[in-house]
């Protein structure tokens, strides 16, 4: 691969993982935290209505999980393509 | 009734001894760090040289995010919001997977000190850059004028000084370690004040959560049992105290879906688009460091924000408990003292000496500023002295470290982007770090000025600070990373659209100043508060830009260059100033 290529499928796999996670973010807060919120709300865990949940603890926690995830695939993706330091 | 006014005395007393014991042990840390991390140059200034460790840097973050609203105001708004609150917590901590995937490990590449160099490099246009500052100054004025009133506020209700007083201490701490060390010097003691501030928020969230629910842990105890051996869940329990009361259950909320989309989309965009987070970014390694850091700052920001909707069920429930129905002539001591403050207000409307609290304003015979719940908290549970007094102590290290940060910004932005590299680019080194010190200490004498005179839309402008945020920095950052077509004709014109509807927005249905009334909420755009409206501004920046730049010509070869180098992480070198 030139330069040039393997930079371009570098990007391409990162821009793959960005929109996976971004997806997963989406899903936690405004799905299952906002417009999910009432079916999910029927489910119960302890005192915990389980939208309720999402909202205000669940979603943080994702994001959490989400940014070291990225963080993984990325430096195993920078030393794939001999970018890492 | 001798004996125990006497008691209680000797308790105040104490409380005070306490918080003076604490705050004055905690500002001499802050200033011995400015003394050892003093700044030689002007990018040890800008960005504490470039070398900061991913989690001095994440730290740093957490304390420069978690401002006075996070640490005094947020569990108050959750307490009286219910799960509305949820707009704050996602969209106050969504923001950083945001930073994390799509701004901070590309600014790094890039390597400059500010978010107009990124905007004026990557647009190739002093207009741009102008915009840019423009935007930069008023989100960070917007903000820091909040923090030096809540750093007066603390002062004023634990110390017993003159609110005035305590902004013009506060002005000269945080004059001396951010004139002294910049960023260098605002970074170690941002490590430092984190530390206080976590520690300030857990220790009486964790009593609290102990005494009400037995579980050590507050996240989990808000959704467990309470402890009087009833077996009736907390939160099954607030539901019913609030529906008893006449307001909306606690758990449900009453914003409708559209507006708590729109606030919490907003907020997380503003969030990452705010210049003086994003700016933390520059002072790490290298990119890899840059995406790491983020990962660490949000853990230590979640610290927190998981732990505040939990204080805020705890100190909801305890203070319907403590005053609703009781006799005004039996209330707890903590009521007397903040009732002198005047933000708690008892008017015994149908003169049966009890404490009526419901929803119905007609009837309802108390107010209750939001803000003193984390305040009075500790009080209201009874917690020992010096967990009341740590509380002064950590509200102070969030406010002071989040005025640092933004001071900073404002400083290099007339310092590097306006005199450096518009006004003045022969500028010395030496030159430039003098210049950034006289703009550090005129930043902190106007903030200081905000602080003492207070405009009063000052809790109105924070909505505006965040859409502002969103509807200009963030759509043009993106685009220049993602959108390697994108040129400064569409940039230029996004951001300046987007502003200008943002303002015209908030004017208009915040102010009211277009009308003659404020206009009624069924009049907003479909059905967006003000606060969410950043949203759809953001929105209107992304179609405008696009728009723009398909009808004009493409960014030069040398442009088109740099994106795709920001996209590679390595050889990002250090920052560098030219």
């Amino acid at each position: 691969m030139t330069p040039k290529e393997k930079a371009k499928a570098y990007w391409k796999e990162n821009i793959r993982y960005v929109l996976i996670l971004l997806a997963i973010w989406f899903l936690v807060s405004y799905g299952a935290g906002i417009l999910f919120k009432d079916t999910l709300n029927s489910i119960r865990v302890g005192g915990f209505k389980l939208g309720f949940w999402f909202a205000q603890q669940g979603s943080i926690y994702v994001f959490v999980i989400l940014i070291f995830v990225y963080v993984r695939l990325m430096n195993k993706l920078d030393k794939k393509y001999g970018y890492d330091e | 009734m001798a004996m125990m006014s006497k008691t209680l005395l000797i308790e105040a007393v104490s409380v005070q001894n306490w918080t003076y014991i604490l705050v004055g042990v905690t500002f001499a840390i802050y200033i011995g760090i400015a003394i050892w991390s003093r700044a030689s140059s002007t990018k040890e200034f800008y960005v504490a040289g470039g070398g900061v460790s991913p989690w001095a840097n994440g730290m740093a973050t957490a304390a420069d995010w978690m401002s006075a609203a996070s640490f005094i105001g947020m569990a108050g708004i959750i307490s009286f919001a219910g799960y509305d609150g949820a707009v704050y917590l996602m969209g106050w901590t969504g923001g950083y997977v945001l930073l994390a995937l799509l701004l901070a490990p590309y600014l790094r590449k890039f390597g400059k000190f500010t978010v107009p160099d990124f905007i004026g490099d990557r647009y190739y246009s002093d207009t741009a850059r102008i915009v840019a500052v423009i935007c930069a100054l008023l989100v960070s004025f917007t903000y820091v004028a909040g923090q030096m009133r809540g750093v007066g506020i603390v002062f004023s209700r634990f110390l017993e000084v003159d609110i005035n007083t305590g902004v013009i201490i506060g002005m000269l701490i945080v004059l001396f370690y951010a004139v002294l060390g910049g960023m260098k010097g605002i970074t170690y003691t941002q490590v430092a004040q984190y530390c206080v501030l976590i520690f300030a928020f857990m220790v009486p969230a964790i009593f609290i959560s102990i005494q009400m629910t037995g579980n050590p842990v507050p996240q989990l105890g808000f959704g467990g049992e309470l402890a009087d051996g009833s077996g009736t869940y907390l939160l099954d329990k607030l539901d019913g105290l609030s529906t008893e009361l006449g307001f909306a259950e606690y758990t449900e909320g009453s914003k409708s879906l559209i507006d708590v989309f729109a606030i919490t989309l907003a907020l997380m965009v503003g969030t990452a688009g705010l210049p003086h987070v994003i700016v933390r970014f520059f002072t790490v390694k290298r990119v890899k460091d840059a995406r790491k850091s983020a990962g660490i700052a949000l853990l230590l920001i979640a610290v927190l924000y998981t732990t505040a909707p939990a204080v805020a069920v705890f100190a909801r429930t305890n203070m319907i408990e403590t005053v609703s129905n009781q006799p005004f002539s039996d209330v707890p001591q903590w009521f007397k003292k903040w009732e002198t403050t005047g933000l708690i207000t008892f008017t015994d409307k149908n003169n049966d000496g009890l404490i009526q609290y419901v929803a119905d304003e007609a009837q309802n015979e108390l107010v209750v500023d939001r803000d003193i719940m984390v305040l009075a908290n500790p009080e209201i549970a009874n917690l020992p002295n010096w967990v009341i007094a740590l509380v002064a102590a950590g509200g102070l290290a969030a406010a002071l470290s989040t005025a640092a940060g933004l001071l900073l910004v404002i400083s290099s932005s007339v310092s590097h982007d306006v005199i450096k590299k518009v006004y003045n680019p022969n500028i010395s080194e030496k030159g430039e770090l003098i210049a950034a010190r006289i703009s550090a200490v005129g930043a902190v004498c106007v903030a200081g000025y905000f602080g003492i005179n207070p405009p009063d839309f000052v809790a109105a402008v924070v909505a505006l600070a965040f859409g502002l945020a969103a509807a200009s920095f963030f759509p043009a950052i993106v685009l220049g990373i993602f959108y390697k077509r994108m040129n400064k004709e569409g940039a230029v014109a996004g951001m300046v659209v987007g502003i200008g509807i943002m303002l015209y927005y908030i004017v208009k249905y915040k102010f009211g100043w277009l009308d003659d009334t404020l206009p009624d909420k069924n009049e907003w755009w479909f059905g967006i508060s003000p606060e969410g409206f950043g949203a759809v501004a953001m929105v209107i920046n992304f179609v405008v830009s696009i728009t723009v730049m398909k009808f004009t010509k493409a960014p030069p070869e040398e442009v088109q260059e740099i994106v795709e180098n920001i996209r590679i992480p390595n050889g990002a070198g250090e920052a560098s100033n030219h």
